[in-house]
């Protein structure tokens, strides 16, 4: 069953002039999270992730098209009760501790007053906040706001978290610890769907990743299954030639590089392989390995977004 | 209901803790005392000066309340974006509103009653008799809050804090005046001025209605039908802007 379900959403923001044309957000997305999943939302900034996130939430509407959580159209007040959300950089009541915010967001979802006391417990814990639980919010680092964030997404024990740019302006222990978090809530059965545009964070715990791009969804699977069959280039390494036959071998090589007997030939294309190889052993050289270098999802995030990086 | 009372209660702990209202009750305490030096100096009716003054610095400094925290009670929430987590929750717009609403005015509720204790005290110390005008006058000046405060909140739904700031004080003012916009429509030779000054004087809230000051510093108590009545007007406005502003702020996008 779907989660998530997305279907030819579309957004458009009108400008205060009527002379200005509308600025389409979201032209005609379609996705799905399946149960159980985590689902990296990738797009460059201006992607319309936010824009999505915020139609799945009830905090917009959208234009046209159908967006569903949990089997209700977005925005339904009851279905709300099963879901945690965490906005992009938050900002919180920050004049409350930070035991008395997780109280208020429990009480807004309807946790009685016992309960409350142990899961706001819990939860301080879980997110390595114990100690700074009578702390005013406006005490707080912003990687203990996002940690804090966090914890009232999921203070009423939600089956579907909503993160928006979770590991954004986090130090790289911020990150692991929130990459930690989302692992474990996969592990109790949680399907977790969140933006970034960070791709190494989704490389290592997305089960799914969407890429979007202007509005519009332009590759989603396994990151595994994105990348394959995207071989980039092959490297060879071989021993026993001096560098004047290298460059007769294999004139198309990229890169060339000796150390003492070994050397390693970088060949853009896999096409003319079986000819290299055939070229190292005509001249007595003697092959060592050939390593395929398949393409990475930056590879495929930056030819799937257009953007050309300068060498 | 539930989540318009933990909303309530946030938003009346967020008062408490924002210092300006401190600033405001010791504004209003030094303008309660002042009221007494100025009746000293005052040759005849003391009384009345203190009593007259004394209930001026409550109905200022409530409304004062009323409006730069009223314009504040959404926008606030909006731009900082505190929004999407309580609207993220299984609470509805008019619930978010409603508790935004009730936040403020139990605050503003303690302070009408701290206020008016003081100035009760200050009156018996300065040996000044304490009528029942005075509590009704005090009544009528808080259903007012009641209804800037839903001012306040309706024009803060679609505007920015300044905006609505400036129109909330410019619907008071003329709240005050709407005897005087009738009797410039009836003489005015404009068709143009005529049409505007009607306009306004039906729009407006007629907020002379709820002022009973005069009467109380004179000692004299407003028939109990008026008071009803008067209170029932103040609150019924107070409704129907809560209801268009929760109009303009179901059709939001944050």
């Amino acid at each position: 069953m779907d989660v998530i379900l997305v279907e030819d959403l579309t957004k458009s923001f009108n400008p205060n002039w009527p002379w200005r044309t509308p600025i389409t957000a979201l032209a005609g997305l379609s996705f799905s999270v399946s149960r159980g999943e985590i689902y990296g939302f990738l797009g460059p900034n201006g992607a319309g992730k936010t824009t999505t996130l915020k139609i799945l939430m009830g905090l917009m509407r959208a234009t046209s098209g159908k967006a569903e959580i949990l089997g209700k159209p977005a925005g339904d007040v009851e279905t709300r009760r099963r879901i945690g959300f965490l906005p992009e950089a938050p900002y919180f009541y920050d004049y409350l501790t930070a035991e008395e915010f997780l109280s208020f967001y429990g009480h807004l979802a309807g946790i009685d007053r016992g309960a409350l006391a142990c899961r706001v417990t819990e939860l301080l814990d879980l997110v390595g906040l114990s100690e700074a639980r009578t702390r005013q919010l406006r005490k707080f680092s912003k990687g203990m706001l996002q940690r804090i964030g966090l914890a009232q997404a999921l203070i009423h024990d939600p089956e579907l978290i909503i993160l928006d740019e979770p590991m954004s302006g986090l130090d790289p222990i911020g990150r692991k610890q929130i990459r930690d978090l989302i692992l474990s809530l996969r592990d109790q059965g949680k399907t977790v769907f969140f933006s970034t545009h960070i791709i190494p964070d989704v490389e290592m715990i997305c089960d799914r990743v969407g890429i979007v791009v202007k509005g519009k969804l332009l590759a989603s699977g396994r990151v595994d299954e994105l990348v394959s069959g995207n071989t980039r280039s092959v490297e060879i390494v071989c021993e026993g030639l001096v560098p004047d036959q290298l460059s007769l071998v294999a004139p198309d090589a990229t890169r060339i590089l000796t150390r003492g007997r070994q050397c390693l030939i970088a060949l853009p294309v896999p096409d003319r392989l079986e000819e290299v190889l055939a070229g190292i052993r005509r001249h007595g050289g003697r092959l060592i390995s050939v390593t395929p270098q398949k393409g990475s999802l930056e590879d495929l995030f930056l030819s799937q977004t257009g953007i050309k990086i300068e060498e | 209901m539930w989540s318009v009372i933990v909303i309530a209660f946030n938003t009346f702990r967020e008062n408490l803790r924002d210092k300006i209202l401190y600033n405001l009750l010791f504004f209003a305490m030094l303008l309660i005392g002042a009221s007494v030096l100025l009746g000293e100096l005052t040759i005849a009716e003391q009384k009345k000066v203190v009593t007259d003054s004394g209930l001026a610095a409550i109905n200022l400094v409530g409304v004062l309340i009323a409006v730069f925290v009223g314009i504040g009670l959404v926008t606030k929430e909006i731009e900082r974006r505190t929004v999407y987590t309580i609207m993220a929750r299984p609470i509805s717009r008019a619930q978010f509103l409603l508790g935004k609403y009730f936040g403020l005015i139990v605050t503003l509720l303690v302070n009408v009653l701290i206020m008016l204790a003081v100035f009760i005290v200050t009156l018996l110390m300065n040996h000044s008799p304490v009528h029942l005008s005075l509590l009704q006058a005090v009544e009528l000046i808080f259903v007012e809050l009641l209804l800037v405060t839903a001012l306040a909140l309706f024009f803060s739904t679609f505007s920015s804090s300044t905006l609505s700031a400036i129109m909330t004080l410019a619907f008071y003012v003329i709240g005050h005046l709407t005897t005087d916009l009738k009797g410039i429509a009836e003489k005015s030779k404009s068709e143009a001025l005529k049409s505007i000054m009607t306009g306004l004087y039906y729009i407006c809230p007629n907020l002379e209605m709820l002022n009973v000051k005069g009467q109380a510093a004179m000692g004299i108590a407003i028939p109990v039908a008026y008071q009803a009545m008067a209170s029932a007007y103040g609150l019924l406005y107070a409704a129907m802007l809560i209801a268009a502003a929760y109009a303009v702020f179901q059709r939001r996008d944050f």
